[in-house]
């Protein structure tokens, strides 16, 4: 099988201001084609339905704003094509959440393993950078899950991630509610918690210990 | 132009990768686990934003040469003279000793350090948003949050150490004595950056000075440090010529990848 083609800097093909997509409702698999790209497209969204964050595994990628699309391309080479009579290559496109996240390469063997294994493979996974990752991708349905999973959903992001426009004072974080008990009497241990995408918090009131996913 | 292009995407890269695997020192030593922490993510974003720049400095390279250049090579298969990352991000974790004197790591030099160097990068990474470079454009969109921060942090123990105790305050005094006179390095002009101004690619350090000053005196007056004098010696980091630091800490960062040539993990 040929190893996916990582490239951090390809563009979507369509505008930059992508919003979070969600798997097109409408094309639904057709039994009586199963062979058709289109049913290989709404399959590919299916399935990718299910491959979690390996970091945070109460969450799927889509979720979290990493799985950005997944589209028809032409193919580079007839590998990655399964329909002879209409050859298309089946992209994957993630973005990182921070730089340095060290999940990126373990998502995109996870993509690349599920599609295989659906007999939907192989796939190009392409990582773009443009438009930069954020928490306010993160779906209403993926907060109630970190919140059940212990981990308090981020905040809005406020001025915080815009340095250059507080000067003298930083900013009064908002402290998240506790995932445990709910309750606001919270505070926060340490900046930076156990990935790089969390804080330490602890609630006053039950005294758990909990991490923060930071606004970003 | 494209030879500019590419020097001025090191530089950036050198800076990241130099003083993440510095600050990287820090993991397991912390003086307290959540700064263990916090210093150990942190070199983390700094070594994933100079992979970025170092993937877009190959794209570029590979396009003048044909080459097939590759993050690694520049990480890894470079020497001294071609890293131009700021000599103040070399710098070890302690003040001035004579010669290859050692001293144990000072929390308050790698505060003051991650302050003056984070303070600089929320405006340079804010203008490189407005690249004309715009692979260079995405990577500053990611980076100016995580440098965000990183400069809450620096900023919140700059505060805690300076108005803290007489020792705490006498050694984060002593650490920007010792460290402020290498930012004359982040304003020097030079003839790179004239030239990556001139193309829309990035701003010019010299027309930084005044923002970072601004961005900087309120957390040194709320520290109640002093702000010293830089005097006019101008550390050439950024042109090659680097400190007596800066050799030790390449062979730590390369050696395990110059011993086993093309090793895959």
């Amino acid at each position: 099988m040929p190893k996916p083609i990582v490239s951090p800097f390809a563009w979507p093909a369509s505008s930059p201001e992508v919003s979070l997509k969600a798997p097109p409702a409408v094309v639904t698999a057709d039994a009586s084609e199963p062979n058709s790209n289109a049913t290989r497209l709404a399959r590919a969204w299916e399935v990718l339905e299910a491959v979690p964050d390996p970091e945070i595994p109460v969450v799927s990628i889509r979720e979290l704003g990493i799985l950005r699309e997944v589209r028809l391309a032409a193919p580079r080479s007839a590998d990655e094509s399964v329909n002879a009579a209409d050859p298309v290559a089946l992209e994957v496109v993630i973005t990182p959440t921070y730089s340095g996240c060290p999940a990126m390469s373990q998502i995109a063997e996870d993509v690349e393993r599920a599609l295989s294994a659906a007999g939907l493979g192989p796939a190009r996974i392409v990582t773009t950078l443009t438009p930069a990752w954020t928490t306010d991708w993160i779906t209403p349905e993926a907060r109630a899950k970190l919140r059940r999973y212990g981990i308090a959903p981020p905040g809005a992001r406020a001025a915080d991630t815009q340095p250059v426009q507080f000067i003298r004072a930083r900013p009064a974080l908002t402290p998240p509610n506790c995932p445990h008990c709910g309750s606001a009497d919270t505070e926060r241990l340490a900046q930076f918690g156990s990935t790089a995408c969390k804080a330490l918090y602890r609630c006053r009131a039950c005294r758990e210990p909990f991490d923060y996913f930071k606004p970003y | 132009m494209m030879q500019q292009h590419l020097a001025y995407v090191l530089r950036l890269a050198d800076n990241a990768l130099i003083l993440g695997q510095r600050n990287s020192e820090w993991c397991g030593h912390g003086p307290v686990l959540e700064e263990d922490i916090a210093l150990t993510n942190l070199s983390l974003d700094l070594i994933g934003q100079a992979r970025l720049l170092y993937t877009r400095a190959a794209a570029l390279e590979n396009a003048l040469t044909g080459l097939n250049l590759s993050e690694n090579d520049y990480a890894y298969w470079r020497s001294e003279r071609q890293f131009t990352n700021y000599t103040l991000t070399e710098l070890p974790h302690y003040g001035p000793l004579a010669g290859t004197a050692h001293a144990d790591k000072d929390y308050a030099v790698t505060i003051v350090r991650n302050f003056l160097y984070a303070a600089l990068m929320a405006l340079v990474w804010s203008r490189l948003e407005q690249s004309s470079d715009a692979e260079l454009a995405a990577i500053a969109a990611k980076s100016i949050k995580e440098n965000s921060y990183h400069l809450h942090h620096a900023q919140e123990w700059l505060v805690r150490l300076g108005d803290g105790t007489e020792l705490s305050h006498r050694r984060a005094q002593a650490a920007l004595d010792y460290l402020l006179p290498y930012t004359n390095e982040f304003f020097s002009p030079d003839a790179l950056e004239d030239g990556i101004a001139l193309q829309g690619l990035g701003p010019r350090g010299a027309d930084l000075k005044q923002d970072w000053l601004d961005l900087v005196t309120p957390t040194i007056d709320e520290a109640t440090l002093a702000l010293p004098q830089t005097g006019i010696y101008t550390t050439t980091g950024k042109l090659g010529i680097h400190s007596e630091h800066m050799g030790y800490l390449l062979a730590e960062l390369q050696s395990v990848a110059r011993q086993h040539p093309g090793a895959s993990w």
